[in-house]
């Protein structure tokens, strides 16, 4: 049998349930969660001697306007037998809320703080959840589509000269 | 203007001489010409080297296109001793007030120079977070296009800089004409 779907054998002892998709997008391992468990999720993969996912890769977040879903995307690495995979839980637009992970992982304090900043997910027990890369008195979510990447005070960027 | 020629007489010239009078043991000429010309040929830059513009600044100030032989070997990257405030990269609008900050520490007189496409205008960075102009949060007086621009462009800046310096009349930074440019950025 092979790693991953050993791997996906161990989540499945503990947590059936959780579990919403599985699928393997060009050889890597991504499976959809609810969103209410997943820190004790990671936290389950992170000490079963069999998977070891000890090393958090990244964490972010991916606004699907069309199905009024945020999804938060965690990938996990697990440095001894180098395998990664990818976890995804989707939150609902209006009020995006999942617990943090900084319990588990020190590091997924700042990639909360960006996760926030772009799109607007509240990560409940974060010890410090404010914005990071962009401007305090920002007002808006700037990742999310409704949001031009441009910036519209500007006076003499001509469109047609940006291609657009 | 005569040139001033070492004692062997072989016309290399440290500076040029501005017109005045001259006699035996002096030479009189007019204060705004001899502070324009010790001014002119000591401008201590402060790097504000941000991205990649930073980069050509360095090569700039490498041996081989020398920017100390214009007098500027000194860098400070303290405000209050300053003279010359080059902003070189993408200022994104999280790093504005640190950079109106240090402008504002700098000591009349100052002079700004906004070397690259970003620090002139946002360059090609036309998005939420990259401030598209630096003049928009402080007075620019020099600006040099280019992405990155070449050390010679670079150069051909400072020498610009160097001629406002040397024509700036000694009452500029007193006048009403100055303090309402500043009042128009909210500088005191």
């Amino acid at each position: 049998m092979s790693s991953s779907e050993r791997t996906i054998e161990i989540l499945k002892e503990q947590f059936e349930d959780e579990i919403l998709q599985v699928e393997a997008l060009y050889d890597f391992l991504t499976i959809s969660l609810k969103p209410e468990k997943i820190v004790t999720i990671i936290q389950y993969l992170y000490d079963h001697p069999e998977t070891k996912f000890q090393y958090l890769t990244t964490l972010a977040g991916i606004h699907y306007p069309d199905q009024n879903q945020i999804a938060v995307m965690y990938q996990l690495h697990n440095l001894l037998s180098n395998e990664r995979i990818r976890l995804k839980v989707f939150l609902p637009e209006e009020n995006p809320r999942v617990q943090t992970l900084t319990t588990v992982f020190a590091g997924a304090n700042w990639l909360e703080r960006e996760t926030y900043d772009f799109f607007g997910v509240i990560f409940e027990g974060h010890p410090d959840l404010r914005r990071v890369l962009n401007v305090e008195e920002m007002i808006i979510f700037p990742l999310r589509k409704e949001y031009p990447l441009e910036d519209q005070t500007r006076e003499d960027k001509k469109d047609s000269m940006f291609g657009r | 203007m005569e040139t001033v020629t070492n004692h062997s007489a072989s016309g290399i010239a440290m500076a040029e001489r501005p017109d005045g009078l001259e006699g035996a043991g002096f030479f009189a000429t007019s204060l705004e010409k001899v502070v324009g010309l010790a001014r002119k040929n000591s401008i201590w830059p402060l790097p504000f080297a941000t991205s990649c513009c930073g980069i050509e600044f360095m090569a700039t100030m490498g041996a081989h296109y020398d920017l100390a032989r214009f007098g500027s070997e000194r860098l400070s990257f303290s405000p209050r001793q300053a003279d010359l405030l080059m902003v070189m990269g993408t200022i994104a609008k999280k790093m504005g007030p640190v950079l109106r900050q240090v402008y504002e520490q700098m000591a009349e007189p100052r002079w700004v120079i906004s070397v690259g496409a970003c620090a002139c205008s946002g360059g090609i960075f036309d998005t939420y977070s990259v401030l598209q102009g630096i003049d928009r949060i402080i007075p620019v007086d020099v600006y040099v296009p280019g992405c990155p621009p070449r050390p010679e462009q670079i150069i051909d800046g400072i020498m610009k800089i160097q001629h406002l310096v040397e024509t700036e009349s000694l009452r500029r930074r007193d006048s009403n004409e100055y303090k309402e440019m500043l009042n128009k950025y909210g500088i005191e």
